[in-house]
Order: C-alpha cells, then structure tokens, then sequence
C-alpha cells in the first residue's frame, strides 16, 4: 500500500474545509444551544462514517447500529449515574446511594453488571469492548454462516428490537422507558454548563477527526480494497484464497467501535441516555444520514447527518405538525435524484471545473452496493459493473479486477 | 403451577391457549403474507408495509361510518364491502408508489429500505393530517363482537374467527394466483429471469406493477382485518413492522408455504411463553430464539429451490 | 410558523368562564397593566410591555401524539381565553410551540431552546413520565417552570414543575377502596404496559390491596404497543379475579379490550369487573365506546362531571375544536396550567420564575372543570378522585367521588 499517494492533496483540502468549518466557522456563528446541538448530531456522525465502512464499501447493510451507540452510550451513562447518586444526592430514598430508578424499583444493592462501572478506567475500556464484543459475536455469528445482505440487515433489525424491548423491560438495572437520566458530573466537573459543553463539542470533533482518520486509513489499506471487492464479487475474492468471513467481522467490529464512541460522547453532551436511541428507527435514520452523505464518503457521511438533523430541527421548529412530510421527501429525494448522496454532488460540481480524478472512496461512478444475492447472475448487475471497470483507475486494482471478472461472468 | 387448577379447568386453558396461539398465527400471517409477495418475490423491502396495512384500517373506518350514515339497514354486512374497497384503494395506492418509486430501484434493493421509509414517515404525517393524530374507533356489526361459549371456561371470540376464515381465504387465493394461474407463473417467470422472461415475451414491467400492488393490497385487508383486534391510528402501522419481516425471513424468504409454517412457528411459540412468563420477557424470547435459529439457518425454515 | 394565538380574536366570544374568572382576577390584572416590563420581569424572560411567551411542548408527530394532541388543544384553548379577558398582567400570551416528536432525547432539545433561546416565561408540556423526566435536569439548568398535565407514578418534586395532574396515590387508593367497599371485591388481578408509571402504580395498588386484607392473584406486563393480550386474558380466567385493574397504554389499550370483549368477559356484570386509571375519554374513541362498556375508572375528571365550570369549558372546548372532540382527565389537567399559571404570576405580580414558584403554593382555581383545586407546597394538586362507570356512548357517569380533597403524596410512606 502506497500510503503518501493515497493521502492526495484534495482529502487534506475536503478535511481542512471540514475542520474549517466545525472548529472555527460553527463555534464563532452560533450560540452555545446551537453549538450543542451541533455537537449532538456529530455524535450520530461516528455511526454513519462506520456505516461508510460496513455498507457503503463492504456492502454489509446494517440496520441495528443504534445498538452498538445505545452500549457506548449506557457505559458511559451508567457510570455518571453512579457518579451523580452519591448517598448524599440521594438521602430521600429508602436506599440510599443507589442511583434513583433502582430504588424506586425495590432495589436495595447495586446490581453486580454495575460494579464494574464504579471505575473510570473499566467504563472506558467498556465503552469500546462491550459492544465490539457484541458485534464479534453477531459478526461470527453471522458471516460465517455468510448471511449477507438483506437478510443481515433484517437480524440486525430485530436485534436492535430485542434489546430496546429488554431495556425497557429491565427497568431495576437500566432505567427502563425513561432511560438513565440527570447526569450532573464527569470526574467531578460539571458536564451540564455551557462551557462544559463547548469543551466537549471539541473533544467530540477531536475524537470525530480520530474516526476519520482510522477511516481513511482503513478505505486506502488492502482491507479497504478486498472490502470493495467483497462488496461486488464476494465468490471471488473467497476463491482469491481470502477468508472473506474475517473481513466483514472486522469491519463490522470496526463499525461498531465508532458508534459506541459516538454514544458515549452523546451522552456526556445531552446528559442522558434513553432506550429510544437504540430502537429500529435512530437505527434506520443513522443509515439514512450515510445515505445522504454519500455512502461511500467518509466525510460525506458528516456533512449528511448535519445535514439531516439541521432539516430535522429547523424544520420541526418552524412546522411542528407538517415537518415529517418535509423529512419524508428529502429521504425519497436523496434515493431518487442523488443516489450519490453529497459526495456525489460535490464531485460533480468540482468536475465540471476540471478533468475528472477518480478514486475508489468517492468516485461518483462507483456502482452502489449490490445485492450478493442477485448479483452474480443478473446481467442487469454487470452492466453496473462495467462501468466501474470503465472508470477505475489502476490504484484499484482488485476491484477493477472483480469488475473485470464480473463481465466475463456474465 | 398447575397443581391449583382441576383437570377440567387445564383442558380448557389449553384450549384457550390453543385458540390464542391460533388467533395470533392468523394475524401474523395476514401481515406477513403481503409482505412475503413484495418483498420475498420481488426483493423490495417496503418499510411501508405497516403504513399500507393502516390505510386500509382507515378505509374500513370510512366505510363503517358512511354506510352508519347513509345506509345503516346495511351496517350489518358492511364489513365485506370495507375489506373490498380497502384491497381496491390500497392496491392503486400500492401501484401508484411501484410507478413513481419502486420501479426505478429494482437494482438496488437497499435503497427501497430508504425509500420506502421516507414514504412512510409522509403517509403518517397525511394521516395525521387527514384523520387527526387521535386513533379511530371502528365500529363492528355487533355479531362480530360477542364469543361463542363452549362451556364456562371456553370463550372463542367470533372477531378472531373472522380474522381466522378471512386468513385462509386469503392464503388460498395467494396460492392459486401463484401456483395456478397465469399470472403467478408469469410472476415467478420474472422472479427466476427477469431477462428470460421478458425475452419469452412477459411484459415484466407490468408483472411488477400488479405483483407490487397485489402485495400492497393484501395488507390493506390485514389492515381491514385488524381493525377488529388492535387500533388504529397514524402510528400503529409500525408496531408491526418488525415482526412481519421476522415472519417472512424466517419463512425463508421466496417460499409463500415457508411464510405460513414460519407464522405458525413463530405464533405458537411466542402464545405458550406469554402463558408462563411475563410479556415482555416472552416476546424477547421469541425474538432470540428465531434471530438464532436465524443464524444456524440463514435460508429460512423453508429454503428457496430459485438458483440464484 | 410562529403561531400566534390572536389569529381568532372574533371568532372567540367571551365565555361565562372566563367572565367568572375574570371577575376574581380583574383587579389584578387592571393593576398589572401599568407594570412596566422592566418591574414584573427581571431576569430577562420574553416579556414586554404587551405579551408574554410561553412555551407548548408536546409531541405532535409519533406515536405519543394520540395522547398528547387533546393537550395541546387544552392549552391553546386556556391560553386564548386568558388573552380574550386581558391577559396575564395586562399582557397577551403569545405561545411557541415545539414537536417532541415523541422521543426523549427531542424533548430535552426543545425544552432547552424554549428556556435558552426563547426565553418562555413558563412551559405547558410533556405527558410520558420519560419525556418529562428528559427534560427535568435542563428546568432545573435554566429555572424554568414547567406545568405537567399528566397523572403520574409520583416520587418526584421538583421546584421548576407544577405537576397538574394527579400523583399515584390520589388515583390509587380511593379507587380501590371504592371497589374492596361498595363492589365487595377480594382478589385482583394488576396488569399494565411495561414502564415506570404502571409498574410503581401497581407496586403501590398491591401494597395498598395487602394492606386492606385482599389478595392479588396476579401481576402482569407487556412491552408498550403490544397488540395481542389474548394469553394474559386467558390467565384471567384462570384466576378469577373479582377486579381486573388494568394499566394498559396507548394503542395497547385498544387491542386489550377489543380482545377482552371478545373473550366472553363482560365488564358489565359484576364479576370480575375491571378498573382502571389509564383510560380517558380520549382513549375511548380508539377502543370504541361498545367495548369498553361497564369498565370503571378512577381519575379526577370526566368529561361529563356536571357541574357550571364544566360545562362551560366543555362547550368553549367543542367550539374551538370541533363537536366530535372528547375530553379526558389529562386534557382538563393541562388546561388547569395557564390558569394557575396567570393566577401564580398575578399573586406574584412578576414573571420571575422565583418569585412565580413562591407565590403558586396556596393557589386556588375554583372555575376549574374539575371543581375547585389547590397548589400544594410540594407542587402537586389537591383534587378530587372520582369513579366513573363507562358508557356505550364512549363517556364516563359519575358513580362517586371523595368527599374531601385528597392531599398529593407524592412520597407516600408505607408504599414504598
């Protein structure tokens, strides 16, 4: 991997623009409410960069990944419950020094999932290993038996549904319905001013620009490529002598990494965590926020789901009873007229300009994801194929190759 | 736990279970069966299932309150012509929406997901916007709300016979369309080789366009049909989303006879667990257990022979 | 759309209501009217010299906006009448309201712009206990108030809520006395959604049936928006209980009693007759007035109470929103919050929230629909509880109410 030709000088300029924008434009123009809730939607970024990962080049749909930001997040939740439920703060309970819910749930000993949680050190090695783990074992699970694309992105669905309906049914240990709420203090220093807040929106674009980075890093390795190529062409690269198993776990696992550290970070910054954060539809509307991004660009997906959350929000201010219709239509509209999302947009605008410079992460010619199941037999499927094959440049290789593969197939 | 209860009074709660269980597979398979049209047969993921399923909720609402209005001497057997007019409007909905959206997306299946979504977050907001944010109440014929008592123990509702006799009528009429007519070979023609089959001289784009409001339809007489046993407001169609993909995955997802063995699993298991633990718990056991039987056995219960 | 409530000035009569109350609050408010802006407001809420912004936050879209949606309705409707009779301090009330969307996380997002960027006055909003406590640390942040409408699990009292609904206790304890009294009930068998107001409420029901020397023969929950109670139905049979106390939510609810008609139990006779806190009218018009027949309620409102407060509100409700709209407990609740908010803000003579939270225990409504009411020091509602007898057509009769006041607990001791 050549890695001083991967990092070209227009990622650095489309990264420096970004930074230009969140670090110095965002935090000057906007007031600290605003500048929160902008931190509140790039937390749902670290989900839709994994999902560039995992969907847009390993075309693994995921539809549960408000799972993996729900554990992130409820780490990070339970351990400042434990810390804002000081026997003091809570003298009026017939337990006290217990958080709030537990007591109120007949709970009279802290339940021993939480004890790890009394430590800083463990919340955060859990924040990360909990829902890895998870994603591991879904991962193994699952591709190993090669269940792929729609099918996966269903079981992922109904996981996402089985442990929203367990949080809410556990209320003793989890909060249940209302969640884990009235977090106060982070180490003793208080998350809810706003300068707290601004503190932690640039934490949060500091850990966004870590994301990045490993994601980038990752799209321009070999994993990157022989993910492409497993999107397109799994039998192949499996008969390439490749276990294509391993890949999708760790990009999976990878994927839900990011979420989780989006998780906990959103809730440091909103100061609570609630079971609707895990659910099937944040799960649904943080593939959409890839989808408008681009899916296949990694800094597409955060301009997409600012995007989208700033319709969301200023659209249900303005029109609190019609605003779902506006909603409704942006996502029919980025499916229909942009299926190349913002990327695709903005690499068609930057090419009317000058002669196209196509690349693998955001080429406005890449096919999008296909079906497996469909793909290998429809000669409809290789018609995308062959303009791939038309359009990638030699850095491509494997892909190009599959491509090339694909045509002959059919 | 069963030492308190008389022989007699056991048999009879099983009966009920029984009965329960049976209500609950007819229901599912209702929601499911359009479902497994659209998407088993067509690879469409169609979010907006559950938004269809309620429209024809809503027709049926319509209807009892016209003929309540204008010709009440007729309210009696009104429900027959509601679950007709709930298929006929659905289904032109359902052919409207393959003609604006669906069609362009047959190659990117995933992309309906988005879709299809989008358009279920407006046909809510129009709902709400039409009929209010308030649920409706429907009003039944009063010889659909009463049981028929066996003894003092066993009740079985005539509401979830109706549901019962209007499932297999359903499933019957599924199967000879797909099986035993024309346009169900023509139909798994397209679904096996698209190409093949236009070339043989299938007008594929119009199969699609009937399969898709077929599927579409169908829903809107679940949706008439649950009228009967749930509510009905711009929201309900999501509570069933989830377990009607369950249902026809776990079918196995191109097998019309793997979506009813699938229902009946899934029914059966989830109605006896109901019975000894708590509800929620009992729900989330069904779920795991199929996500997992899932993942032993991705291809369903009931595998595709399609080569794909 | 900023919506602002004078769109109607002449389509809005003054009611006899609001002349009533207008009468009792009309020195004040002559008095207030020469307050400049900068005397009654010194903590830079959006008051000036004309109006006052207040904030209505519920959820419009969602799954919760089938509950929520009457409250709105209460509260533009109070708000309209206060304006028609002079507004609050000699101020128009001008609202902005916001979409919770039914989810939390929103709730917080809008509660803190209402407070932060539109500096509101006061907030009338939320219903599900999760919404309200999403949005409790950001009052407590920013002092804001917030007037809650729904009746509720209790264990909580903050100074930045007036809770205007009741408190687990008063809905509780008097209605089963009720049916342990005049129904000779023994055993009961406790079944509700899964979450926290239905779980404490029947952890205190239970505690309550115990101490009464009756017997609970079962404890069921299902996860919010199930569809299919035929199980736990079957269990009921079994067990024979003599009261079913039913705290089933939102679409459930409309499944749960379709499903029990169709059963062969027929709340009508005598065994087992089934009582409930969490069917208002509201709820009614979904399950449908023929199948919930005969079903008792214990709650502080219905729609039918007959009595001159209510029967203005009732006919001020149905011109504004229609003749086919239903009134429920909670939706009379959240009417209650303009008024004693104006009322607070008048004793007070200033918008200043601290000064509002000094001024509001002690405040009394007597043309409130429900009858006469009384802010409490711990910020919950002295009220009535009442037992009403369901209807075919869809409304509640009066089978009783308690003789005196009963005093919010929202702690109660023994119950715990």
């Amino acid at each position: 991997m050549n890695f001083a030709n991967t990092v070209s000088w227009r990622h650095m300029l489309s990264m420096a623009c970004l930074l230009l924008l969140l670090a110095i434009v965002l935090p000057i123009t906007l007031d600290a409410f605003r500048l929160n809730l902008v931190g509140k939607y790039l937390t749902y970024a670290f989900v839709a960069i994994g999902l560039v990962l995992c969907w847009g080049m390993g075309g693994i749909l995921s539809l549960g990944q408000g799972v993996f930001f729900g554990l992130g997040g409820y780490c990070m939740a339970m351990f400042l419950k434990l810390e804002s439920s000081t026997p003091e703060a809570t003298a009026i309970q017939s337990t006290p020094g217990i958080p709030d819910f537990m007591d109120w749930n007949q709970i009279t000993e802290l339940p021993a999932l939480w004890i790890p949680f009394q430590s800083l050190t463990l919340t955060l090695i859990a924040i990360i290993a909990v829902p890895v783990l998870f994603a591991f074992l879904i991962g193994v699970a699952m591709f190993k038996r090669r269940v792929s694309g729609v099918y996966f992105a269903i079981i992922t669905q109904a996981i996402a549904a089985i442990l929203t309906i367990l949080i809410v049914g556990q209320q003793g240990y989890t909060g249940g319905v209302n969640g884990i709420t009235d977090l106060r203090t982070f180490m003793g220093w208080d998350i809810r001013s706003d300068g707290a807040k601004t503190v932690l929106y640039f934490v949060t674009i500091a850990f966004l620009c870590l994301v990045v980075f490993m994601a980038q890093f990752i799209s321009r390795s070999k994993l990157g490529r022989l993910l492409v190529a497993v999107r397109d062409q799994e039998d192949r690269v499996r008969f390439s002598g490749y276990e294509v198993a391993n890949i999708k776990i760790f990009i999976f696992c990878v994927a839900a990494a990011f979420s989780a550290i989006g998780g906990a970070l959103f809730t440091l910054q909103v100061g609570f965590m609630s079971p609707t954060l895990v659910g099937i539809v944040p799960s649904i509307e943080m593939v959409i926020y890839c989808a408008v991004g681009g899916r296949l660009s990694i800094l597409g997906a955060i301009y997409g789901t600012l995007l989208v959350n700033w319709a969301k929000t200023s659209l249900s201010e303005s029109f609190p009873e019609l605003w779902l219709f506006g909603l409704g239509a942006l996502f029919i509209a980025v499916v229909m007229i942009f299926p190349k999302g913002l990327a695709g947009v903005a690499n068609s605008l930057a090419d009317r300009f000058r002669k196209p410079r196509l690349d693998v992460a955001s080429s406005p010619d890449m096919p999008t994801p296909v079906d497996d199941s469909n793909a290998s037999s429809t000669p409809l499927t290789s018609t995308t194929h062959q303009s791939a094959t038309r359009h990638s440049r030699p850095g491509s290789a494997v892909h190009g190759a599959a491509g090339a593969a694909g045509d002959i197939g059919a | 736990m069963f030492s308190d209860y008389s022989w007699a009074e056991l048999g009879s709660i099983f009966a009920m279970q029984g009965f329960a269980g049976l209500s609950l597979f007819s229901v599912y398979l209702l929601m499911a069966l359009g479902l497994a049209i659209i998407f088993g047969q067509m690879g469409v993921i169609n979010m907006a299932h559950g938004e269809f399923m309620i429209l024809g909720a809503y027709v049926t609402y319509l209807c009892s309150n016209m003929v309540q209005q204008y010709l009440p001497f007729l309210f009696g057997g009104y429900f027959f012509v509601a679950i007709v007019l709930a298929f006929i409007v659905t289904a032109a909905l359902g052919a409207l929406v393959e003609w604006l959206l669906i069609r362009h997306l047959y190659k990117r299946p995933l992309d309906t997901l988005l879709a299809t979504w989008g358009l279920s977050l407006i046909l809510q907001q129009l709902y709400r916007t039409i009929f209010g944010a308030r649920e409706v109440g429907v009003d039944l014929p009063s010889w659909m709300l009463g049981s028929i008592s066996a003894n003092d123990m066993i009740d079985i509702p005539i509401n979830g016979l109706v549901v019962m006799s209007i499932t297999l009528l359903i499933a019957l009429g599924v199967y000879l369309l797909m099986f035993r007519s024309g346009f169900g070979r023509q139909t798994r023609a397209v679904v096996q080789n698209r190409v093949m089959a236009g070339a043989v001289g299938i007008n594929t784009e119009k199969v699609d366009r009937l399969t898709f409001s077929l599927g579409c339809g169908i829903a809107g007489i679940a949706g008439s049909a649950f009228t009967m046993v749930g509510s009905t407001g711009p929201t309900a169609g999501q509570l069933y989303i989830v377990d009607t993909f369950l249902v026809v995955v776990f079918g196995g997802a191109a097998s019309l006879l793997g979506t009813v063995a699938s229902a009946f699993t899934i029914s059966q298991a989830q109605s006896t667990l109901e019975f000894f633990l708590s509800g929620s718990m009992a729900k989330v056991l069904t779920l795991v257990t199929v996500v997992v039987i899932l993942m032993l056995r991705p291809q369903g219960l009931f595998a595709s022979k399609v080569r794909r | 759309m900023k919506n602002r409530t004078n769109r109607l000035p002449d389509r809005r009569r003054r009611t006899l209501l609001s002349q009533l109350i207008g009468a009792s609050f009309g020195i004040t408010a002559l008095l207030g009217s020469s307050l400049h802006a900068a005397d009654v407001n010194t903590t830079g809420l959006a008051v000036t010299d004309d109006t006052v912004t207040v904030g209505i936050l519920h959820s419009v879209t969602g799954t919760m906006a089938i509950s929520e949606t009457g409250s709105v309705q209460a509260e533009k409707l109070a708000i309209e009448q206060i304006n028609a009779m002079g507004g609050v301090l000699g101020r128009k009330i001008v609202y902005e309201q916001e979409d919770g969307a039914s989810d939390w996380p929103t709730f917080a997002e809008k509660a803190k712009k209402l407070l932060v960027n539109d500096k509101v006055a006061a907030v009338f909003g939320c219903w599900t206990s999760a919404s309200r406590k999403a949005v409790l640390p950001v009052f407590e942040q920013y002092n804001g108030m917030l007037y809650y409408p729904t009746f509720y699990e209790g264990l909580e009292q903050s100074p930045n809520v007036i809770y205007t609904g009741q408190e687990a206790t008063q809905q509780i304890l008097s209605g089963i006395d009720w049916v342990a009294e005049t129904k000779g009930a023994k055993s009961f068998f406790l079944l509700g959604s899964d979450y926290i107001w239905p779980r404490t409420s029947n952890k205190i029901a239970r505690k309550h049936i115990e101490k009464l020397g009756l017997k609970v023969v079962g404890e069921e929950y299902y996860p919010l928006g199930h569809t299919q109670f035929n199980s736990v139905i079957n269990k009921i049979k079994l067990k024979k209980p003599d009261v079913i106390y039913a705290i089933v939510v939102g679409g459930s609810n409309v499944a749960f009693y379709k499903q029990l008609k169709a059963a062969g139990i027929d709340m009508t006779k005598e065994k087992p007759l089934l009582l409930t806190i969490s069917v208002t009218e509201d709820e009614i018009l979904g399950i449908g007035g023929d199948n919930i027949n005969g079903a008792y309620a214990a709650m502080k409102y219905f729609q039918s109470l007959d009595n001159e407060n209510n029967k203005e509100f009732v006919a001020a409700f149905k011109e504004m929103w229609g003749d086919d709209i239903v009134i429920g407990d909670v939706t009379q609740a959240a009417y209650l919050g303009p008024w004693l908010w104006k009322a607070a803000v008048e004793k007070a003579g200033s918008f200043d929230i601290d000064k509002v939270r000094a001024a509001s225990p002690g405040i009394e409504l007597t043309s409130a629909p429900e009858g006469y009411v009384r802010i409490h020091e711990n910020h919950h509602l002295w009220s009535k509880t009442r037992i009403g007898l369901a209807k075919p057509d869809g409304q509640y009769e009066l089978m009783y109410e308690t003789s005196e006041l009963m005093e919010p607990d929202p702690f109660p001791k023994g119950y715990q």
